[in-house]
């Protein structure tokens, strides 16, 4: 086996070793607690459902990051899905949402349009949530990719974890342009010589 | 052979029918905007147009008048499709003004609703010309090509609506309601 490593207070937590008890702050247990149970309340708006519908079915499954409920009443949710594009007349809905929300709750901006506005650069759209409601996630996309929401859902995590209240955005897994290997750019490639 | 739409019109309105065209058997006619609702009863009860498709608005900005009505009718009966025009308003977009056409067919109500929200044309004699698709605190008409692309409007508060036998844009007899409204409706009152 060789040296003996002393598990750390998180591995003792995650994998259940250890002699039966364990240290750590109140604040870190309780954090710990929070970002695994994650109570969601989908407010869907638009075509990114499709993709959150991709998110929750098996094949990417964000339950295993306990993400699994959904709850339809603001009161017993924590984590807000803003799914889609916000009109001014929507507005004051979701914000009333968000307010009837418990803490400790959190935001998740899903795609472009929640988190920007998108192309809908009109009279008619709010140009991203944050102009109603403080936002801890951007997820950008268009609509974003399941990893992608996933990935933003760690950084969530991360950040409940930590206690990091400023906003995060989700950055792309690698660059296209340095993966030669990528069909979209080897297909630009042949076509223009 | 039959007369055609337009011929018909023609003959029963010689004076309000200022323009007409028929391109690939699509029959159009620009009337004057005074004889608007007495061409439309025409079209309905004589040339027996029992739809009204659609009812829509175009803006050219720099004519006098400014904007078309424009109505699209079909009749199931006969298989034909007549499209009516008028020309309403000054180079501002003001007096732009047009009688309703709600009584003939129902499904006016919503379309001349959009047109009056989206480019400010009253439609006289509406029942209910409130705005359908924006908000009441909505400052101006968004698809008149002189309002500005990049405007953003203020924010608005949430609303308390008490009056919920009329909430926005549902009414009783105008669709089916839901929301905070009581399913409990009866059918084939009116």
């Amino acid at each position: 086996m060789g040296e003996l490593k002393k598990p750390s207070t998180q591995e003792i937590l995650e994998t259940g070793q250890g002699q039966g008890f364990a240290t750590t702050k109140f604040s870190d247990l309780l954090a710990w607690a929070q970002k695994y149970s994650l109570f969601m309340y989908p407010f869907v708006t638009a075509c990114c459902g499709m993709e959150f519908m991709a998110v929750s079915s098996p094949r990417f499954d964000h339950s295993r990051f306990g993400a699994e409920a959904p709850r339809f009443s603001p009161r017993q949710s924590d984590l807000l899905w803003v799914v889609g594009t916000i009109v001014q007349r929507q507005a004051p809905i979701l914000k009333r949402i968000y307010e009837q929300m418990a803490e400790p709750k959190w935001v998740l901006a899903f795609g472009t349009c929640a988190s920007v506005g998108g192309f809908y650069d009109n009279y008619a759209c709010v140009a991203g949530i944050d102009k109603i409601i403080p936002c801890d996630v951007y997820i950008p996309g268009c609509p974003p990719r399941p990893e992608a929401v996933l990935d933003g859902l760690m950084l969530l995590q991360d950040k409940i974890q930590s206690g990091d209240r400023r906003p995060g955005i989700v950055k792309p897994r690698f660059d296209p342009v340095t993966r030669p290997d990528m069909g979209v750019v080897q297909l630009r490639r042949s076509k223009h010589g | 052979m039959a007369k055609s739409l337009i011929q018909q019109i023609q003959l029963e309105f010689p004076d309000a029918v200022l323009e007409t065209h028929s391109q690939h058997g699509d029959d159009t006619v620009v009337v004057d905007a005074a004889a608007w609702k007495a061409v439309a009863r025409f079209a309905k009860d004589t040339l027996a147009m029992e739809m009204l498709v659609d009812l829509t608005c175009v803006d050219w900005l720099g004519r006098e008048p400014r904007f078309d009505v424009v109505a699209h009718l079909h009749s199931l009966s006969k298989g034909q499709r007549l499209r009516l025009k008028a020309r309403v308003g000054d180079a501002e977009g003001e007096h732009a003004e047009i009688e309703s056409l709600t009584e003939l067919w129902g499904s006016a109500n919503w379309s001349e609703r959009e047109a009056w929200d989206m480019f400010g044309v009253r439609f006289v004699g509406h029942p209910d010309l409130r705005r359908i698709l924006t908000y009441p605190e909505f400052v101006g008409h968004a698809l008149r090509k002189d309002y500005p692309a990049d405007r953003v409007q203020p924010l608005v508060p949430y609303r308390e609506v008490d009056n919920t036998e009329k909430l926005p844009p549902f009414d009783h007899h105008e669709g089916m309601s839901f929301g905070r409204q009581t399913h409990a409706f009866s059918r084939g009152e009116d």
